[in-house]
């Protein structure tokens, strides 16, 4: 098992250098020189040329990237031109806020999509199967901006239940949640009744209910386990969608985060800042990715013979 | 996907005589499609989007109608006149969302056709020749595609700056990856079906086996996909807009339409709810074509 | 006459005029068309045709499992040792499943749970139906050791239990099916294809295994294939199945050797003649008929060398040539087909 694990860690290397060096490479496309932006309009060529050279700005574009790469390791993401502190306070400070909401979102989403998904596929052409695709189908074609400014006319200017903004009480969470996570439970539903339709129709269900287990048992058991497979990697690939879906959820509900961070260091032309959002945010979906990977070789035995 | 489409069924008659029925692909397919009563849905939808998109001008003038601004008029409610109401400065909301749907369909087409050319020609090189130039394609596209689509498009609009050229660059860039891997799936198992090799036996040459052969039988996945990441598309560009990082403002795009609407969401909801609307029901519409094309041109999938 | 005799006979499973139909948009399958089928308790019947005759659907027909939709029994009676399951409720079904009858399917590659340690798939049959020493239902871990039993009796080490299906060959996917439906001595086994799909030395195995388990515990069995090399090695009885129907059933010896109907016989003119090589093969021209749009007289009337007009419009009567070798075809009448010879045989 440690085995595997260590072989899947390693795989990941190479991607994340990847990742890392696009987003380093498109976003030093950025118009604008990053000293003069520092000394500001008035410094002499003079100071700008010397400080060029003290940022290393001179060096090839793969020097940059690899000293960027060390510096992160140190967890030094370099100076925000905003507020001139360093970028790693200024991301950090905000990680647990846009972790705790894409948590939360996933695993209700996905508490709620994977047995309405399995009851969509056992009941297929039932009511409730209609029913729930049409739901189903309006939430992956929702767009999570208008969802969550939806949420905040019913719930927060009609009904007054919750906060429209910010992240002030323990139940602020709710609605940024729910906005977030509503294109995954239609998703991942979706995914799971057509895998669960084909392997209820597989021969190992059949030799399943032939040794006389009930078929709610054989569901749970037999079904579900490998209905979940393609379900897992649906889910991966969710988890990205919602790591770019929370800045707009964050931007719509004030949710103080890296994704609203982001988008306001983008407005404000701060490139040390938005590079760093968006170097965590690829290295966290390379992680969840691994995660994933992970959880195929516990479902799945004959993923984990392959290493 | 890979199987053989099959343009020919064995029927076998009840006094042992073999009949060929030889059907048209294309018109079997739409036979399918007809039947999907939300695929049809989808497409009506879909093709009154498009009438929108070319007869804009004919509808509303652009100059007039659409950008002016026309204080005196503004934030009224929707009415015979203005049927979606106006916004804050006057402009009525139907014009802008009829031209909206311009930008929209025409960023949307423009990104798509840049991705699946340089995708395909990507997936299809990388799934006809195999082995080496297979595996550092793929391995290219497959760093692209650790980096969710939306992050990315984010990313190169920050670096570039929002224009409606960058617009269409960046939503290319971030679709190419899905386009080369459904390609190179396709290819993949064509490349050594037997009938292939057949051609190639008979002294085919790989130019006239790609466009014989590979591209025929790679179409019905590639369709799907241009279908449903038309939806993606559309989607990003409204969320893009939305953020402030797409199309802005005078220029009438549905997201950044729905983004100034909110400052006015007390008492005036309707200038967040047509745009919105509007948004949800194109990719619905997407959504179902694409899910009935799907089920019509692979059978197996029933 | 017959009937009287039949009612005396101690029998396992007697279906009756079963019909059974999956109706798509394309069309209603007709998968059985009153089908009959008679096993003595302890006999192995033997029940034989092509591919899309309703072989498989018999075999399901009896656990209940026809897939439904669209599956439909229209018409007739299954008997297990006198109950008509047609009458019994889910529940009684489940306990009747893999206790009383229990069934080998024809793929073993695709018949066992890909992500379950085959040991768990053994023990659950156990575990559903077995009671442990205290008269409560068996414990998990008493069901495993019983598995790990039953593993070695079909000659698979048991520490091998842990493991899971893709790491087991074909023949030994074929053990383990075998392995849970006879893991609670069940009174009758159906047996569809079993050997089909493994390679012939691993067929003799199997074959053999299955034999040495039948007479060890007395099991009956229906044994569902198209090879008559099999028929020959395992069954007392015959069944020839045809479009859904039996066209052809008596004993091993009768079918065998008194064969009747000319399907029957294009059957054994199928087969290669290793004494007489130089003989051609005679396979039986044209192919199983539509069974959404079946002939509406014999449905072997097409293919037949030997049909009349009368083939054409009217069902054949069934015609006994003992009290238990019966056809159905309108060569015979009840004084020809004792003297036989219609065929050559």
């Amino acid at each position: 098992m440690w085995k595997y694990i260590l072989k899947r860690i390693i795989a990941l290397i190479p991607v994340i250098v990847g990742v890392t060096l696009i987003v380093y490479f498109i976003m030093s496309l950025a118009p604008g020189d990053p000293a003069t932006t520092i000394l500001g309009d008035q410094a002499t060529p003079e100071a700008i040329a010397q400080l060029r050279e003290e940022m290393g700005l001179n060096d090839p574009i793969i020097i940059q990237y690899a000293r960027y790469m060390l510096h992160l390791a140190r967890g030094d993401m370099g100076t925000s031109y905003k507020t001139k502190k360093p970028v790693s306070i200024e991301v950090f400070s905000r990680f647990p806020a846009t972790a705790k909401l894409s948590v939360m979102a996933i695993t209700f989403s996905t508490i709620l999509a994977i047995p309405l998904g399995m009851l969509a596929a056992v009941k297929q052409n039932s009511f409730f199967d209609g029913a729930s695709m049409i739901f189903a189908l309006l939430g992956i074609s929702m767009p999570i901006f208008w969802f969550g400014v939806l949420e905040q006319l019913l719930f927060s200017l009609k009904l007054g239940w919750l906060p429209s903004s910010g992240n002030d009480y323990w139940y602020s969470i709710i609605l940024p949640a729910i906005a977030l996570g509503f294109h995954n439970i239609a998703s991942v539903a979706r995914i799971t009744r057509s895998s669960m339709l084909e392997v209820i129709r597989q021969d190992y269900i059949r030799t399943a209910r032939s040794k006389g287990v009930p078929y709610g048992t054989v569901i749970r058991r037999h079904a579900l386990r490998n209905a979940l497979i393609p379900t897992v990697t649906v889910l991966g690939i969710q988890i990205g969608a919602l790591l770019a879906g929370s800045t707009l959820t964050e931007t719509v509900f004030a949710w103080p985060g890296m994704g609203r961070f982001m988008i306001t260091s983008i407005s404000g032309r701060d490139i040390p800042s938005v590079l760093g959002c968006i170097i965590i945010f690829t290295l966290c979906f390379s992680v969840v990715n691994l995660i994933v990977d992970l959880a195929y070789g516990f479902i799945d035995p004959r993923i984990k013979g392959q290493y | 996907m890979a199987k053989k489409k099959q343009t020919e069924t064995v029927v076998m008659t009840a006094n042992g005589e073999q009949v060929i029925k030889k059907q048209n692909l294309a018109l079997e397919t739409w036979r399918r499609l007809a039947k999907n009563w939300s695929a049809m849905v989808g497409l009506a939808i879909v093709i009154v989007l498009v009438l929108c998109a070319v007869f804009a001008d004919v509808l509303y003038d652009y100059d007039t109608q659409v950008i002016k601004q026309n204080i005196s008029n503004r934030l009224q409610a929707p009415s015979g006149e203005h049927p979606m109401g106006t916004d804050e400065v006057g402009r009525d909301v139907l014009a802008r969302i009829v031209h909206g749907s311009r930008i929209s369909l025409e960023i949307g087409l423009a990104a798509n056709v840049f991705s699946l050319t340089v995708g395909g020609i990507l997936g299809a090189i990388a799934g006809f020749y195999g082995h080496r130039v297979d595996n550092i394609i793929m391995r290219i596209m497959d760093v692209f595609l650790a980096i969710p689509g939306t992050l990315l498009a984010i990313c190169i609009m920050a670096a570039l700056g929002s224009s409606i050229f960058n617009l269409i660059i960046a939503l290319a860039v971030s679709g190419t990856p899905g386009y080369a891997r459904i390609v190179r799936g396709a290819v993949l198992p064509v490349r050594d079906m037997e009938y292939v090799e057949a051609a190639r036996a008979i002294g085919c040459t790989n130019k006239r086996i790609i466009f014989k052969h590979v591209i025929p039988n790679s179409l019905a996945p590639v369709i799907v996909q241009a279908t449903m990441h038309t939806a993606t598309t559309i989607l990003t560009i409204a969320g893009l807009s939305f953020l402030g990082l797409g199309i802005s403002p005078p220029t009438p795009e549905w997201g950044s339409m729905l983004s100034a609407g909110r400052a006015y969401i007390r008492g005036y909801a309707y200038l967040t709810t047509f745009p919105g609307l509007t948004i949800m029901i194109t990719i619905l519409a997407f959504n179902l074509l694409g899910d009935g094309l799907r089920d019509a041109l692979d059978p197996r999938l029933r | 006459m017959n009937e009287e005799i039949k009612n005396t006979k101690d029998l396992e499973l007697d279906i009756k005029n079963l019909v059974v139909e999956y109706r798509t948009p394309g069309g209603v399958t007709q998968a059985l068309n009153g089908l009959d089928l008679e096993i003595e308790k302890g006999k192995t019947l033997g029940l034989v045709g092509e591919t899309g005759a309703g072989k498989t659907t018999t075999g399901l027909s009896i656990l209940q499992l026809i897939p439904d939709p669209p599956g439909v029994i229209v018409d007739g009676s299954i008997k297990l040792a006198g109950e008509d399951v047609m009458l019994k409720s889910e529940k009684e079904m489940e306990k009747i499943r893999g206790q009383q009858v229990s069934m080998i399917f024809q793929d073993p590659m695709t018949s066992l749970n890909p992500v379950m340690p085959v040991e768990d798939q053994i023990a659950e049959v156990i575990e559903m139906h077995e009671l442990g020493e205290d008269g409560k239902p068996i414990s998990h871990s008493a069901a495993i050791l019983k598995a790990k039993e039953m593993l070695e009796l079909v000659g698979i080490p048991g520490d091998r239990g842990t493991e899971f299906p893709h790491q087991f060959s074909g023949g030994m996917k074929q053990r383990v099916v075998i392995a849970i439906a006879l893991a609670c001595n069940p009174k009758l086994l159906i047996a569809d294809e079993p050997t089909t799909a493994l390679d012939v030395t691993i067929q003799a195995q199997v074959l053999e295994m299955m034999k040495g388990l039948r007479e060890k515990y007395g099991t009956s069995m229906l044994m569902i294939t198209h090879d008559l090399g099999i028929v020959a090695e395992i069954c007392d009885t015959v069944s020839v199945i045809y479009a859904g129907r039996v066209i052809e059933h008596g004993t091993l010896e009768d079918v065998f050797d008194f064969t009747r109907h000319p399907y029957t016989e294009g059957l054994f003119n199928s087969l290669p003649d290793l004494d007489h090589r130089e003989n051609r093969l005679k396979p039986i021209k044209g192919l199983m008929p539509d069974p959404t749009n079946l002939p509406k007289g014999c449905a072997f009337c097409p293919r037949c060398d030997y049909a009349m007009e009368i083939c054409k419009t009217e069902k054949p009567p069934r015609v006994y040539r003992n009290d238990e070798h019966y056809v159905e075809c309108f060569l015979y009448n009840e004084q020809n087909i004792k003297e036989g010879g219609l065929l050559g045989r």
